[in-house]
């Protein structure tokens, strides 16, 4: 197996050889023509994409300069960002590169190294592959009909046909589940049979325990039997509306997962990959638990990880991957599969960089003709940004803050909670925010918005809980989101304490807030059934039609302590 | 065949199936069979329930295990299962220990049955769910945190 060194080793032919290009070059327009050259290798070959919500079109990323590890995870992909990310990486500073998977200069690099993702642009790509791997699988880790206006607005079935036509042969899901779950079944059963497996091992029936998706598939590939094991996410019934999927039962389970593993080596599978929606962390500690898994590929976290972790367990190791979001990498790993075991694999997660890759004119006909009913409603042009916008870090982004603002002033509300969703594209200084991209940010099925009378005590514990779902020491007690963005209240926050004891020293307007005290708070998407209100896209387009430029705002963002040199941080940020 | 079963379900009723069960000595519950033990029950913390059951100081066992979820999706019915390897089990007990009575359930096990319980309890709050088994004469113990959150704001 290629060890680390390697690996490095590798990446430094790679970069002398003009793969990573700096950005003279590009601005040239002289990308390397072989930068989507990967030679072949093995015999069992399997791509990953995860966490695209619902992005069909090529956008903007910006990749968090707050993702902090605790516990065991200190330091520790994917706990790393910015320089300490490319340092542990070797990728060099101001290349592409370096563009694809930190927050490093974004603004400049985005114009430079331009959009990333769009499903034409990612076609071409899978079929590249796959014409130099024939037999070879794209798996798709979820998260794919949510995040668009028009994956809402058509239930997700915009994302169900681009997924065909894309060639996905191996489904697990998340968001999915927010469509209900008539509808998952409805497309599992109907549009995906014969084309795409939906596989969950976690999904049971409340009553009896059943399974209600395929647990794993099968597939052949140059006469080797591939197993490959569905993960959903979690804490779905959690995270997400519970009414949505009243009558199942999700959770890690990773007892489960260990008789699955068995039962397929049993039936002579020689390689076993898990897709998973745990999130990173989870899957790490699952391959740590868990024997006899060859690799583990990851989403949810929206972490985009070069290289797979290695983890050792009782009998032996597991990578572990995790692919990114918004259709921005494809993950490719190659198997040498000698005498039933595998001998040697390469991976490489590529960055979709779509203005290296002709888009598939086929894909890009499917995408036009699905966004025509629509096009009106999409380009309703609501405001135009002077500032970077974006959602992805631990506490705050700017298009967080920018809701958060909306939902106080037009609500007239003390405070504001934003929920730390990980999806949601970025806006450069100077481009419109049209419908479709405040949809981006805001595009679910429970949308209501909402204004509460909370004491300060209520404040504080909705804090900590949420809080705790992001820092809990124990991977397994932790959901994959972000800190709940709060609006109008400071606070200090001091992730490694424990649930009860992390946010302290709250004030609004200059003023402790009082525990006894009742104040107004705004929110949007209430996990309850039946919570009614304005949708959060109603609340922001008003605001921003009302502003009509996005000035750059301060960013709420807590005072970070007892942490001490954490890689997972921007310097000077705490 | 689970159409099947779900349909006798529904047309016998959940609740009278069970009883069924009980009455036909496959289950047989501490609670509806033993005298009630009031003042385990009612207990309003774990050390007085447990000396009310007469096991004040159990010793912990590897051979426990909970299983349970890690966070609860609905901490209204909370699912719980404990097996005890210990040989001899006669007893088969489960507290959540921040209940504000924190004994939940007590099963009594005889002729050798296998020490095996399945339920669902209610939870207010994250807390400690602990088993305490008795098995000749002695009693053991194995406790797994299971949290109850909010929710929201995920992903």
């Amino acid at each position: 197996m290629m060890n680390r060194r390697e690996f490095l080793q590798i990446l430094a032919v790679a970069a002398a050889s003009g793969m990573a290009i700096d950005s003279k070059q590009a601005l040239a327009g002289t990308a390397p023509a072989n930068f989507y050259e990967l030679p072949k290798f093995g015999n069992v070959s399997l791509m990953h994409m995860t966490d695209c919500h619902a992005q069909l079109l090529p956008i903007y990323f910006r990749e968090p300069d707050v993702n902090i590890g605790v516990g065991a995870a200190v330091g520790q992909p994917p706990h790393l960002v910015g320089e300490a990310f490319l340092k542990h990486y070797g990728i060099r500073p101001g290349t592409r590169e370096a563009y694809a998977f930190t927050y490093l200069d974004f603004k400049a690099a985005a114009r430079t190294y331009g959009k990333v993702g769009g499903f034409a642009h990612l076609k071409t790509l899978v079929d590249k592959i796959r014409a130099s791997r024939p037999g070879s699988l794209l798996l798709d880790g979820g998260d794919t009909w949510q995040g668009s206006a028009t994956s809402l607005w058509t239930n997700g079935q915009d994302m169900v046909d681009a997924c065909k036509l894309l060639g996905v042969d191996v489904m697990t899901g998340h968001w999915e589940f927010t469509y209900g779950a008539k509808r998952v079944k409805e497309v599992v059963d109907k549009d995906f049979k014969g084309h795409i497996d939906f596989v969950a091992q976690n999904v049971k029936t409340n009553d009896f325990g059943d399974q209600v998706f395929k647990p794993y598939v099968i597939k052949v590939m140059n006469g080797v039997q591939v197993a490959i094991i569905g993960q959903a996410f979690p804490y779905t019934p959690i995270a997400n509306p519970r009414y949505m999927v009243p009558d199942w039962s999700f959770g890690i389970n990773d007892d489960d997962m260990q008789k699955v593993v068995d039962e397929v080596r049993g039936k002579g599978a020689q390689v076993v990959v898990v897709l998973s929606h745990n999130g990173m962390d989870v899957d790490l500690k699952m391959a740590s638990r868990v024997t006899g898994i060859d690799a583990i590929f990851g989403g949810h976290t929206h972490d985009g990880i070069p290289y797979p972790s290695q983890v050792k367990n009782a009998k032996g190791t597991t990578l572990v991957t995790n692919a990114g979001s918004n259709g921005k990498f494809l993950g490719v790993m190659d198997f040498d599969v000698k005498n039933g075991k595998i001998a040697a694999w390469k991976y490489r997660l590529l960055p979709v960089f779509s203005n290296l890759i002709e888009p598939d004119a086929k894909m890009a006909a499917y995408i036009q003709k699905a966004r025509a009913p629509f096009i009106a409603k999409l380009d309703v042009k609501l405001a135009v940004t002077d500032d970077l916008l974006y959602r992805r870090g631990n506490f705050n982004g700017t298009f967080d803050q920018l809701i958060l603002d909306a939902l106080m002033a037009v609500k007239g509300a003390d405070a504001a909670f934003s929920p730390g969703f990980r999806w949601g594209t970025s806006l450069l200084p100077g481009d419109a925010i049209t419908m479709e991209k405040l949809m981006d940010q805001t595009a679910i099925t429970y949308p209501s918005s909402t204004l509460n009378e909370m004491t300060g005590a209520t404040i504080k514990g909705i804090m900590e809980d949420v809080c705790d779902n992001l820092f809990n020491a124990d991977p397994y007690y932790q959901q994959g989101g972000d800190m709940v963005r709060v609006g109008g209240i400071q606070y200090v926050v001091a992730p490694n304490n424990k649930i009860g004891n992390r946010i302290s020293g709250m004030t609004l307007k200059g003023k402790p807030v009082d525990p006894n005290k009742k104040y107004k708070v705004a929110g949007w998407a209430p996990v309850g059934e039946g919570v009614a209100g304005t949708p959060i896209w109603d609340v922001v387009a008003e605001y921003l039609r009302d502003i009509k430029v996005v000035k750059p705002r301060k960013l709420n963002e807590p005072k970070i302590v007892g942490i001490g040199k954490n890689p997972g941080i921007a310097p000077g940020l705490a | 065949m689970n159409a099947l079963r779900r349909n006798v379900l529904k047309s016998a009723g959940m609740a009278s199936v069970v009883a069924m069960a009980a009455t036909a000595g496959l289950l047989k519950s501490g609670s509806a069979f033993a005298a009630w033990n009031a003042t385990a029950f009612d207990a309003k913390s774990v050390p007085d329930a447990l000396k009310g059951m007469g096991a004040a100081t159990p010793v912990e066992s590897k051979n426990i295990s909970i299983k349970a979820p890690d966070i609860a999706e609905n901490g209204a019915v909370v699912p719980v299962e404990v097996t005890s390897s210990i040989a001899g089990t006669t007893g088969i007990a489960i507290f959540a220990e921040k209940n504000a009575t924190p004994l939940i359930a007590s099963f009594t096990m005889s002729n050798g049955a296998e020490g095996y319980v399945s339920t669902r309890i209610k939870m207010g709050q994250t807390a400690m769910v602990r088993a305490v088994v008795t098995a000749g004469g002695k009693t053991y113990t194995a406790a797994k945190e299971v949290k109850v959150t909010i929710g929201g704001c995920g992903g």
